[in-house]
């Protein structure tokens, strides 16, 4: 049973792309057939993430337009075989995304795929809105700030009304990943605390990723975090995500960069 | 159900008038022909879509050329709707349109000399004296395209000719578009992520790696993509 995915936050700069490639990559290495579609049509980014610019020959708009086969676009990742990706154009615009063309390329992904992960745009607008319209599950990525916290808010109204499930009167399962955490920084109180940000948006968490250097190199070396470094802070938080996502039902802690020569793990309780 | 008595079809007749243009052919018919042929050239849609009534008054049928006259109208595209002032006993009369009633003589129509709609030359090279930044495509579907800058990773340069780069080419670039294997790329640094001839292509992944940051040159050749290097 296929699943669509959308990661999304309506602020852009939250890490979306970041998010949607570890999580692929984390879903990719668990067995699963994972496809990231990239929906930011005109700034794509998640070819650059998952290593794959220079391989991208036709994309998302050429398959809505009929220019090119789905199999033509679709990038297998050289890493793990499990993992492809659907690339975004760069030279073109969100209205060359046509709903049924949207349509008709996630109905055939979602023959192909068990999941199908859908990196949004930010804003609101057509880009964001035609990444959610068919996803029964959403990841709103929010970093611990009011300004992020506020426009997940907006997001998860817009997912509640303008999505296909939302439309046949039924409820889209939501989950928070709550990003750039930087347990120092909000113990002095420079930011948004974790029960402050499950408070106002009142979603259940799916996890928590610490502010990690790492997660920035992984991106300019184009590889997922998940990928690079599996044992870093960042890649274990996505992976501990990636099991919920899955059903299991794990402790939430923040997962520290290990220190000392034995790797110990500081795993702090945080909700 | 009995139907009602339908009543006689109503045929709803309006008229309408036209002015049909008369050509009266003089002798000699060869020299009036290659008059028409000048005409034609003039003005060529001064005739189309208009109604042209053939007098031959002036001819007889023994006059040389005089047989083909009609056919020769009609090979020139004039819609003959009637020819007049000829009897049946003229050669081929039996495939001229039927005889038009009634008309009535209007003033002498002056041929208009027409003006060539002014197209101007497109140019054969599109030079840009810029840098293309990405998300942006230079189409040029004629002739080469020459950039004095760079490509941008995610911008497009398609030219129906070769694409000459003087700078560092990060993005896309597409030559002989309308279908000319003779078409080449040039750049003064190649990082492109793909480069295509004429349908035939490679990504960043397929070119030599030796060549990248070299200024190179791409060309189609036994039915592949080559790129070496320039110096």
């Amino acid at each position: 049973m296929s699943k669509v995915l959308v990661v999304t936050s309506g602020k852009g700069g939250v890490g979306k792309t970041t998010s949607t490639a570890a999580l692929g990559a984390a879903l990719a290495q668990s067995g699963q057939n994972v496809v990231v579609v990239d929906f930011d049509v005109g700034l794509r980014n998640l070819d650059l993430v998952m290593g794959a610019e220079r391989r991208v020959v036709f994309d998302f708009i050429n398959v809505i337009n009929g220019d090119a086969k789905l199999a033509q676009a679709l990038i297998r990742d050289r890493r793990i075989d499990t993992l492809s990706l659907l690339p975004a154009s760069q030279t073109r615009d969100k209205d060359a995304l046509t709903p049924e063309g949207v349509a008709r390329v996630l109905d055939e992904l979602r023959e192909k795929f068990d999941w199908v992960i859908c990196d949004s745009p930010a804003g609101i607008e057509r880009g964001a809105l035609l990444a959610m319209y068919h996803a029964e599950v959403a990841v709103i990525v929010t970093n611990p700030e009011v300004s992020s916290v506020r426009d997940s808010d907006r997001i998860i109204g817009l997912l509640d009304s303008k999505t296909a499930k939302a439309e046949a009167g039924e409820k889209i399962d939501k989950h928070l990943l709550l990003t750039r955490y930087n347990a120092a920084r909000a113990a002095r109180g420079e930011m948004l605390k974790t029960e402050d940000v499950l408070d106002i948006l009142s979603i259940p968490l799916l996890g928590i990723i610490p502010e990690s250097e790492e997660v920035l190199r992984a991106s300019n070396l184009g590889a997922p975090v998940t990928l690079n470094n599996p044992t870093s802070a960042p890649a274990r938080a996505y992976f501990d995500a990636v099991k919920r996502l899955q059903g299991d039902s794990i402790a939430m802690t923040v997962p520290t960069a290990r220190r000392g020569l034995i790797g110990k793990l500081f795993g702090r309780r945080v909700a | 159900m009995n139907a009602a008595p339908s009543p006689r079809p109503f045929l709803r007749l309006r008229g309408r008038s036209f002015v049909a243009l008369v050509l009266s052919p003089e002798a000699p018919v060869a020299a009036w022909v290659a008059g028409l042929d000048a005409q034609l050239q003039r003005a060529p849609s001064f005739f189309a879509g208009r109604p042209v009534v053939l007098d031959l008054a002036a001819l007889t049928p023994q006059e040389p050329d005089a047989a083909s006259l009609v056919a020769a109208v009609r090979a020139r595209g004039i819609h003959l709707i009637a020819v007049e002032g000829a009897g049946p006993t003229w050669p081929g009369a039996e495939y001229w349109p039927p005889p038009l009633i009634g008309g009535v003589a209007g003033r002498v129509v002056e041929v208009p000399d027409e003006v060539p709609t002014h197209t101007p030359a497109e140019p054969a090279a599109l030079v840009l004296a810029q840098s293309i930044r990405s998300g942006q495509t230079i189409l040029h579907a004629k002739g080469d395209v020459t950039i004095v800058g760079a490509v941008a990773s995610g911008s497009e340069i398609m030219a129906g000719g070769s694409i000459h780069v003087y700078g560092a080419l990060r993005g896309r670039a597409v030559a002989g578009i309308a279908g000319d294997p003779s078409a080449r790329i040039f750049c003064r640094r190649l990082e492109a992520e793909l480069l295509a001839i004429n349908g035939f292509y490679r990504t960043a992944d397929d070119m030599p790696a030796p060549l990248r940051g070299r200024p190179v040159q791409a060309w189609l050749e036994g039915g592949a993509l080559n790129i070496a290097a320039l110096e």
